[in-house]
Formats: C-alpha cells, sequence, structure tokens
C-alpha cells in the first residue's frame, strides 16, 4: 500500500532480529548495514501490515457499501429516471412526502410489518424448539442437522416457485389436505391473511433450520454443572428450560431476532415470485406487497430512481430505529441480570 | 464427568436411578420416543417440497390440474429437465453462475482470511474500533445500496456482464468476523512469535502458518459463501438479462411467464438449479453444519 513510509516510523523494542546498532565512531560494516536495513524494512511491515490486510475489506465496503448507501440518501433528493440515471435535478423533499403520501407505501409498510412477525416469531420458536431436541443425545444426530439445512441451500426462487404450486388455489397439495378433513379451500393468491401466511411460509422453511442450529451451538457452550445444580434443586427439566437454558441463550436470542428483523425487512423474492403473474404489486390488490416490492416497482417499473431512493433511505432510517430499540432493550435486560 | 459426579455428591437421596438420570439433563439426555416423532415431522417438512418439486417436474400440466394432487414420479421427468436445460438457456446459465460463485468464494475467503488474521492476532491503532465498524456493517442490509449500484452499473455499460454481480458481492463483513472468530482459538500466538523472532515477515507468516492453520474454516466459509452467491437473486436479477447472461436464479425465476406456464417445467427448471447444492451439502453436511455452528457460538 502506499501508506508504508518508513519516514513516520519510531523504533520499536520488539525487534527481535534487530542486532545491537555499531557504534557511532566506528564504520558499519556492508553485512551490518545490510541486517541494520532489513531490521528497519521488518519493522515497517509489523507496523503497517495490519492495515495492509484489514484495507482491502474496507475498501471494498466503502465502495460497494457506504458510498452507495450515502448516494441513495443524495439521490433520494432527486428526480431521477431510470431511463436516464445520471440526470438528477434538485426537487428537495418532494420524493418523500409523494411516498408519504401513496396509500400503497403504507400498505406496503403494514404488509412487512405482518408478514415479518408472522414469518419470524413462529420460525424463532420453531428453531427454539428443535434445537432443544436437537440437543439430547440421538441416534443420526448428524443426519438430522442436515436435513434441517436442506431449505437453507435451496434458493429463494426454487423454493417460492414450489410453494406457488403447494398453496395453489384449485389443485394445490394444502387445500386438497384441508379438504380431505373437511375444511373449505382457502384462496392462498387472492385473500389477504392466507396469501401473507403463505408467503410467511417460505421464509419459515428455509431459515428454521438454520437458526436452530445456531440455538443448538448455544446450547452446547452451556456450562453443564448449570443443570446440574439445577436439578439438585429438583427443578424439572420444563423449569430447567425455562430458567437455565433460555437466560443464558439470551444474546443469541437477541442476535437471531436482529437477523431476522433485517431480513424480513428486506424481503423481496419470495412475495414476487409468489405472485401468480410474478409482478412488483404484491397480488392483485397489493395484499402482500413489501416494501422491497415497493420498492422495486417504483424503481423499476414505474422508473423512479429517486422516488424508490426515498424507500430505501427510509427502510435504512426503519432499520437504525429498529437498531436503537434492540440495543436499549439488551442493555435493560443486562441490567436486570 | 456427569457421572463422576452423581455417584459421591447424592448417595442417600431417594430413587437413585431418577437422580442420575435428572442430574444428566441439558445435552447428555437421550431424546425420548416423541423426540424422535417431532424430528421425523420436521425431516418430512423439510424434504417434502423438494422430493415434491422433482414429482412435480416428472408431471405434465395436465395431471398437476387435477384432484388429488400427485404422489408418486411419473414418466416424464428426463423430458422436462431437458426442456428446461434448453428453454431456460440454464447450460449458460450454470456456467455464469459457477463463474460468479466460485471467484466470489474463492475472494472473500483469501480477503476475510488475512482481515481476520489481522483482527484476531496482530496489534494496531484502531483495532477495537475497524472491528465494530466490520460488525455495524453486517447489520446495513446491501439492499438498500441497489440504486446507485445500478446506476453505477448503466453507466459503465455493465448490464448483463458478470462483473455486475460479481464485485458487489465482495463484501462480507460476516467472512471477516467469522474467520476472526476462527483464528483466535486455532492459532496460538507462540507460533506467530516464534515465525517473527526468526525474522519472518507479514507475507510468509500469513503463507506459512495462517493459511494452515484457517484451512477449515476457511472452506467452511467458501462453501457458504458460494451457497450464498448462488442463491442470489435481488441483484442479479435487476442487472443480468434471462436471454443475456443470466445466473441459475434469474433463469429460474423467469420460467414461470406467459399465460399457461408448464408447471412441470418450472419445477424441472427449480430442481435443476437447486440440485447443485443439494449435492454440495449431501457431500459436506457435516462441515457445513460444524461450520455455521462454529460462527455462531460468539456471535
Amino acid at each position: 500500500m502506499a501508506t508504508r513510509h518508513d519516514t513516520a516510523v519510531p523504533p520499536t523494542k520488539e525487534g527481535g532480529t534487530a542486532p545491537g546498532r555499531a557504534p557511532a565512531d566506528v564504520p558499519p560494516s556492508e553485512a551490518a548495514k545490510r541486517r541494520d536495513r532489513l531490521s528497519r524494512r521488518w519493522q515497517r511491515d509489523v507496523r503497517w501490515s495490519p492495515y495492509a490486510f484489514v484495507s482491502p475489506f474496507f475498501l471494498l465496503f466503502v465502495a460497494f457499501g457506504l458510498f452507495p448507501l450515502i448516494y441513495t440518501g443524495w439521490a433520494s433528493l432527486h428526480t431521477v429516471e431510470l431511463t436516464a440515471p445520471t440526470d438528477m435535478d434538485w426537487v428537495g423533499l418532494r420524493n418523500y412526502t409523494r411516498i408519504f403520501d401513496d396509500e400503497f407505501f403504507w400498505n406496503a409498510a403494514q404488509n412487512t410489518l405482518t408478514i415479518g412477525i408472522i414469518s419470524t416469531v413462529p420460525q424463532l420458536v420453531m428453531a427454539l424448539g428443535l434445537a432443544h431436541i436437537l440437543n439430547y443425545k440421538l441416534r443420526g444426530s448428524t443426519f438430522y442437522r442436515v436435513v434441517m439445512l436442506a431449505p437453507y441451500a435451496t434458493s429463494i426462487a426454487a423454493a417460492s416457485l414450489v410453494f406457488v404450486l403447494l398453496f395453489g388455489r384449485d389443485y394445490g397439495m394444502i387445500n386438497w389436505g384441508l379438504g380431505m378433513v373437511g375444511f373449505d379451500h382457502v384462496d392462498w393468491q387472492l385473500d389477504k391473511w392466507p396469501s401473507q401466511f403463505a408467503v410467511s411460509t417460505i421464509v419459515i422453511w428455509r431459515w428454521t433450520g438454520y437458526n436452530a442450529l445456531i440455538y443448538l451451538a448455544a446450547m452446547q457452550a452451556i456450562p453443564q454443572d448449570l443443570y446440574e445444580s439445577a436439578a439438585l434443586d429438583g427443578a424439572s427439566r420444563w423449569r430447567q428450560f425455562i430458567h437455565v437454558t433460555l437466560p443464558s441463550l439470551r444474546p443469541t436470542i437477541l442476535f437471531t431476532v436482529v437477523v431476522s428483523t433485517i431480513g424480513a425487512s428486506q424481503l423481496f423474492g419470495e412475495p414476487l415470485l409468489f405472485d401468480e403473474n410474478k409482478g412488483a404489486s404484491g397480488g392483485a390488490e397489493h395484499q402482500f406487497q413489501t416494501l422491497g416490492l415497493y420498492l422495486y416497482e417504483q424503481g423499476w417499473i414505474n422508473q423512479h430512481l429517486g422516488r424508490a431512493s426515498a424507500i430505501a433511505w427510509t427502510m435504512f432510517l426503519i432499520l437504525i430505529v429498529i437498531g436503537v430499540i434492540n440495543y436499549v432493550i439488551s442493555r435493560r435486560l443486562r441490567a436486570s441480570s | 464427568m456427569t457421572t463422576t459426579l452423581t455417584k459421591p455428591t447424592a448417595p442417600e437421596e431417594a430413587p437413585p436411578k431418577r437422580r442420575a438420570k435428572a442430574l444428566r439433563a441439558g445435552g447428555q439426555l437421550h431424546a425420548g420416543p416423541i423426540a424422535y416423532v417431532i424430528l421425523a415431522l420436521f425431516t418430512i417438512g423439510s424434504l417434502f417440497p423438494l422430493v415434491w418439486t422433482a414429482i412435480a417436474a416428472s408431471r405434465d400440466n395436465n395431471r398437476l390440474a387435477q384432484t388429488p394432487p400427485p404422489f408418486w414420479f411419473g414418466g416424464n421427468l428426463l423430458d422436462k429437465l431437458e426442456l428446461a436445460w434448453t428453454d431456460a438457456n440454464l447450460g449458460e446459465a450454470f456456467f455464469n453462475t459457477t463463474l460468479v460463485a466460485g471467484i466470489s468464494a474463492i475472494t472473500i475467503v483469501f480477503l476475510s482470511t488475512i482481515a481476520g488474521f489481522a483482527f484476531a492476532k496482530l496489534r494496531f491503532k484502531g483495532r477495537g474500533a475497524l472491528m465494530l465498524i466490520v460488525i455495524g456493517t453486517m447489520m446495513v442490509p446491501p439492499q438498500l445500496s441497489i440504486i446507485p449500484l445500478y446506476m453505477m452499473v448503466a453507466e459503465l455499460g455493465w448490464t448483463d456482464q458478470l462483473q455486475a454481480v460479481i464485485l458487489p458481492s465482495l463484501v462480507s463483513a460476516f467472512g471477516v468476523f467469522f474467520m476472526r472468530q476462527y483464528l483466535i482459538q486455532a492459532l496460538p500466538d507462540e507460533i506467530i512469535e516464534a515465525a517473527r523472532v526468526d525474522g519472518a515477515s507479514s507475507w510468509r507468516v500469513i503463507w506459512h502458518i495462517v493459511f494452515p492453520a484457517a484451512r477449515p474454516a476457511m472452506a467452511v466459509l467458501g462453501m457458504l459463501m458460494f451457497v450464498q452467491t448462488w442463491n442470489d437473486f435481488l441483484w442479479p436479477f435487476l442487472v443480468l438479462t434471462q436471454t443475456g447472461s443470466p445466473t441459475v436464479q434469474v433463469a429460474v425465476a423467469g420460467l414461470g411467464r406467459g399465460y399457461t406456464p408448464d408447471q412441470a417445467l418450472i419445477m424441472a427448471g427449480a430442481l435443476l438449479g437447486t440440485l447443485p447444492l443439494l449435492l454440495v451439502f449431501a457431500l459436506f453436511g457435516k462441515q457445513i453444519v460444524g461450520g455455521i455452528m462454529q460462527g455462531a457460538v460468539k456471535g
């Protein structure tokens, strides 16, 4: 890297190979000079190489993460058309007022929230239960763990497409099963709550096993003697789960909640491909249009990149608020325990 | 460990058998039949949609528009797979995706290992602050940056060119974090110090000490990143077109269009797009599971 200038380097003490410098009045031999040079290079290396090692990540992050994120904020204050993305006209906050006046923005925000809850809560609760079971001594435990991860290996596209068929109104397997036990057929596309439930099912299916593994890892890190002393106090297995397992898992649970919340706020591929027409409206009545889809619709279907930027920036601000709330809650929890 | 504890501590307590059992709770207890039933249900739930993808791919539109839905394979599987392969341009899509996911995974693993090593084992000013930034970036979803990235791609004329997908995918804070966590415990400080005393440069330390020590974690991270890039949808969907140079996901997603889409064909495409990854998981599932769990503990 260009930053490796030796002038800034003060002599370091830990130079293992550095030989004692020759006294000033004796002219140093060639070999001593060479060693001296080597040792200086060595010191420079020790001092600057850590920065060289971490800099590629930060350069990439600035180029493809930070700069675009900030530029999104800048673009959100302009009118930018998809067909001419470099022509930007300053409009101030008008993009924001436009989307806040749009009922479909609020609809999408609401759908994102409800789909987020329907997909995250059951997913994490099931993952917790599954991890608890996987934590027993099991025959073929590796088999179960790998099987639970198979949905994670399946792409959003493949998973969404098969669930469209399984949730088909007339010939889908799920309605057939409901019919067998005497229920009416459900319209998983057109009705609001069933469609949101169906989209959430795709998310739940793909991520439950993954989260279970994360919980399992945390459970295995809980010291065994906590359970032993709880058992000595006569705690039942259920009480052990409540009073030993859950408190020890608190940071991990918080972590998965944060990650799932972020994932839920970005939901895009599942609702796009679940729509029979593969459109960006999230169903004929926008019944399962998420913010991610709304952003795509505004930017790439209606071709208003400026407005899409305003949506992206709004989503970013929402995430920051969620992050702050999370931070406060986790501090409260830590303070109380 | 547990057995040595049970005997001396509670000898006089009534039913000794029960006591011993309770003491072994949490991780050591054998699963009962109910646990196996639940696991069986989850196994079916996890695998059924995948198996049914293959079943549906082996049928045709007529059979899929009947009740009850098919539960077993029909005779069309090979035909439909072949049709999906040519229809969705899957040959090229596989090549593209392998290239994208391969380059991306190898680069991420390399960059994450050296950065993770620096964060785990080297002392430098600003280390703590920089690590906090890395963790902070994990919380910012990349989707929020797509609009300027799209502008960049349009400006550079990179639409339908693979570097448009590869470059943004190289940012992986998770990778840095993952390698750091691994190297903290897998690489003893003494070895690095010994190499330093022998006058080894930082690059020599990386090549001859860090890479060999990090190999298992590098393999797992490589597989995770390969899976992630292979399955990536939104960004490739925006900058690659189905007729240009699609990735597998873009090609498969494009199969479902038209007024009467051939459902079996769509399922065949979905199956083909998933098969390589399922194969990787079948072969290296144990290592991947281990890697995910290892990365999780200190998360």
